[in-house]
């Protein structure tokens, strides 16, 4: 038995923290502390995501009528407040913007945000919606402390407004060494329509949008494993029973 | 030719006398089951074998599920698997089930070869089970390679590119044979079908095959025990082995718990944690193949890790691929280079636990040292367990021959 | 009497065990068949289609596909209306569509319809599946009032789909669900029935 428990031990090593997302850029990431379960963030999110992003980024595995079922809505509400570009609730959630054109005019596609949050962490968009900063250089005039160059314009800027990024310059010995200036804080530059607490909630609502489109599934998954283990539970005590029975004459 | 057959009472039943008397039913069932006997003293590392038979049954059921709508086509294949996740009612639950078993196989089988490794399993008379043993491990890997490729995803894709391309470090016929195994000039839509053949007819048959093979020479000479004896050497007045007991209803019963066990831990993981943190599904892995951006750390699913990490470990790309392949292969001959007249480690001495602890904290080692970036540090680490990786290997007739041994009981020992 | 007890209680436990078993392979295999159902992509692509008539001509049809079957939309003409109206019922198999699978209940009547305008109908020979093709016109042969032949085995059917007597086919032309969702537009695979 104990050989069992140092086995359970080991695999359970397998089950990190929450490591293995790799920060890109180097950044720290604030958590974003969503929670898939609370279906009026989640409703709230599928706003944000057609009204924000859907114009450019598809959710083309995504239909209509599961985000209807899943999130407590009735296809009347789904059709007028989340369908823009698609007909019927069986369809799934196409960009509107026609993906060639898109890849001429950003130099690449926006991706489709089925799975991004699985690809990428929730806690990684979270804080890329965050963290556009002003960069005259860009063609989109903005930069991303998350995403060096991305394509990607600050969609988001009346709710938020515009922050440019304070750098820390190395003192010039690191600096022959090879250092780089390292992040140190935002500074607003203009306010948007949302404070940055009812910013942070809007970004969390749609980051939370996107981690349920991601597996849908999820919550169905977690209750019905519970009925498996207790099934599974009440075999192994029959199970024992039968095989102690069994072995009793055994020396 | 008449012989004489032993008194064996005919079957009350008339429909299995039936069968019986046309197909050798019963006595099948006597010699794998209700006359095979096998040790009373089995403790939990002789569960694996099963175990391993379980999962296997598992990705065999799901996989016959998922090729019902899965498509092998490079422009559908992650579409599909999406398909399966979303659109297939329970498609999930089987996709989830069959990942999860690709790594509970290996977890399985490294287990169940480690009790070879600590009963001497492999030992004469068992070294052509070992071998068939090996065999299959080596089938599951190329299935598990080819498997992974299916999703058509970014690890699929980088992944199968890195492994693929190490075959052209071979003198003289790399290039064209990286080239012959693609089918094409690069991994393409090609290299995608052929494998989904490999992996869903060829593989899986060779595989079926050599599990038969392997329990048809095992039952032939006979299960070992944690003692390492042969209880074939101590039979009572009716030929019985004193200390065996039959299979069935004893081994059956008991392995049954362990199953039920077993899925417990397999369903809690399926259920709850289908991603294992991004070690059973890689996080890159959840972006379809993308032939122009390479993911930041391209690195094999964490049951080939340990060989990924000696190849690293190597500077240079032909030795680095034969020392991983050494690496594979060295266990294969473990029956002859293990020169202990002892089986078990209980009657081992000191040398054979010390290097034998060595080997597993080095593979452990191996396996997460595979998963980080090859530099600083890690190279360095990952250089030194490698040694200690071949030299418990090429070592050991040395210091199995040196080991102070204990003396071997003439009975098992088996506490109730 | 021990020995006894022994035996029963592991039989007991033998029978519980097995059953449990049983039972746990039952359930487990209810994901794996259920996973056969149509996902929900087929009905996605199985639903409804809409067809709208207001250019069709009288005499004229269409040929629509809806789950991936063939469905004719005919316009049948006021020439058209009077021949169906005058051939003859013992000239049918099932003049008066009482074979309840080939239609719901909107269509049990001469037209096989909701409008007499209008005919839906599958274009699915009842005999091996062949679509039948359309023969409108009167005769030549004595009893042919318009409707559609099959090619494949001879099957003949009138200007409702109903079959004739004495062809391979043995029932009606199917009509499938569908309603006026308007005037002048129909869907096809609409649950809803009659209008």
């Amino acid at each position: 038995m104990s050989r069992l428990f140092v086995t359970l031990i080991a695999l359970s090593l397998l089950v990190p923290g929450s490591h293995v997302f790799a920060a890109a850029g180097g950044a720290e990431m604030e958590p974003a502390g969503n929670d898939v379960g609370n279906i009026a963030s989640l409703q709230r999110g599928a706003r944000n995501f057609m009204n924000y992003c859907a114009g450019c980024h598809s959710a083309k595995y995504v239909r209509y009528n599961s985000v209807a079922k899943d999130l407590g809505l009735t296809e009347d509400q789904v059709v007028e407040n989340l369908m823009f570009n698609a007909e019927k609730t069986f369809e799934t959630i196409q960009a509107s913007m026609p993906l060639d054109s898109a890849a001429r005019w950003f130099g690449q596609p926006p991706p489709d945000m089925s799975l991004m949050a699985r690809a990428r962490g929730t806690d990684y968009i979270f804080n890329f919606l965050k963290g556009f900063y002003l960069d005259s250089e860009s063609p989109t005039g903005v930069d991303n402390l998350h995403l060096g160059g991305t394509s990607m314009p600050h969609v988001l800027w009346e709710l938020q407004g515009y922050q440019r990024a304070v750098f820390e310059e190395p003192d010039r010995q690191a600096a022959e060494a090879g250092a780089e200036p390292v992040f140190s804080h935002f500074e607003s530059v203009s306010s948007g329509a949302l404070s940055p607490e009812d910013y942070d909630a809007f970004v969390r609502d749609t980051v939370n949008f996107l981690e349920y489109i991601s597996e849908p599934v999820r919550g169905t998954r977690r209750v019905m494993g519970v009925w498996v283990l207790m099934f599974l539970t009440v075999f192994l005590i029959i199970a024992n029973m039968l095989k102690n029975q069994i072995w009793k004459d055994v020396s | 030719m008449a012989t004489v057959e032993p008194e064996v009472a005919r079957p009350q039943n008339s429909f299995i006398r039936w069968i019986d008397d046309r197909f050798p039913l019963l006595e099948t069932l006597r010699y794998h089951a209700t006359e095979y006997y096998a040790s009373k003293n089995f403790n939990i590392w002789y569960v694996f074998g099963v175990l391993s038979l379980v999962v296997l049954v598992i990705q065999l059921v799901t996989g016959i599920f998922l090729t019902m709508n899965y498509k092998p086509s490079s422009t559908e294949a992650f579409a599909s698997v999406e398909y399966i996740m979303r659109d297939v009612d329970f498609g999930w639950l089987i996709r989830y089930m069959h990942s999860t078993g690709a790594s509970f196989f290996f977890i399985v089988v490294y287990l169940h070869m480690f009790r070879a490794m600590l009963y001497g399993s492999y030992k004469k008379p068992r070294e052509l089970l070992w071998i068939i043993g090996m065999l299959i491990f080596l089938v599951l890997m190329a299935e598990a390679f080819a498997g992974y490729l299916l999703p058509w995803g970014q690890m699929s894709y980088w992944g199968a590119q890195v492994i693929i391309s190490l075959f052209g470090a071979i003198p003289f016929i790399g290039d064209g044979l990286v080239e012959y195994i693609k089918g094409d000039y690069s991994i393409s839509d090609i290299t995608l079908n052929r494998f989904f053949a490999l992996h869903v007819v060829l593989l899986p048959l060779a595989l079926i095959g050599l599990v038969f093979v392997h329990i048809v020479a095992l039952h032939h000479v006979g299960s070992s025990n944690p003692d390492g004896i042969e209880i074939k050497d101590y039979k009572g007045a009716d030929g019985v082995p004193v200390d065996g007991v039959p299979f069935h209803p004893y081994h059956t019963s008991k392995d049954l718990v362990a199953i039920i066990i077993f899925l417990m831990i397999f369903t809690g993981v399926v259920f709850f944690a289908p991603d294992m943190g991004g070690y059973f599904l890689e996080h890159a892995n959840f972006e379809p193949a993308n032939t122009m951006v390479t993911p930041e750390h391209i690195a094999p699913v964490w049951y080939f890790t340990p060989f990924y990490a000696i190849l690293r470990a190597v500077p240079n790309k032909l030795w680095g691929a034969i020392l991983m392949g050494a690496a594979v292969f060295l266990p294969l001959f473990l029956p002859w280079l293990d020169r202990s007249r002892v089986r078990s480690i209980r009657y081992r001495g000191w040398i054979y636990r010390t290097s034998l602890g060595l080997f597993v904290i080095s593979f452990f080692a191996l396996g997460w040292l595979g998963l980080q970036p090859a530099e600083g540090v890690y190279v360095v680490l990952a250089r030194v367990f490698s040694v200690i990786y071949f030299a418990f290997f090429l070592l050991m007739p040395y210091y199995t021959t040196i080991d102070k041994t204990k003396p071997v009981p003439e009975r098992v020992v088996y506490y109730v | 009497m021990t020995d006894d007890v022994d035996r029963n209680r592991r039989h007991f436990l033998t029978v519980a065990t097995a059953v449990t078993g049983g039972v746990g392979i039952a359930l487990a295999s209810i994901p794996f068949l259920v996973s056969l159902r149509p996902s929900a992509r087929a009905q996605a692509l199985g639903a409804p289609v809409e067809v709208p008539l207001a250019s069709l001509e009288p005499g004229e049809m269409v040929r629509v596909i809806w789950r991936g079957r063939l469905v004719f939309v005919l316009r049948r003409s006021q020439a058209m209306l009077s021949n169906l109206e005058q051939t003859p019922p013992d000239l049918l198999r099932d003049p008066n569509s009482e074979v309840a699978e080939q239609q719901h209940e909107f269509a049990v009547n001469p037209y096989r319809s909701i409008q007499p305008e209008y005919l839906v109908i599958e274009g699915n020979c009842t005999h091996l599946g062949c679509a039948p093709l359309p023969e409108f016109q009167v005769g030549p042969a004595p009893d042919w009032h318009g409707g559609f032949f099959c090619p494949c085995h001879g099957s003949r059917f009138d200007l409702a789909g109903r079959v004739y007597k004495g062809v391979p086919a043995p029932t009606n032309l199917r009509v499938p669900p569908y309603r006026f969702i308007q005037d002048d537009v129909i869907m096809i695979g609409s649950e809803a029935g009659a209008a």
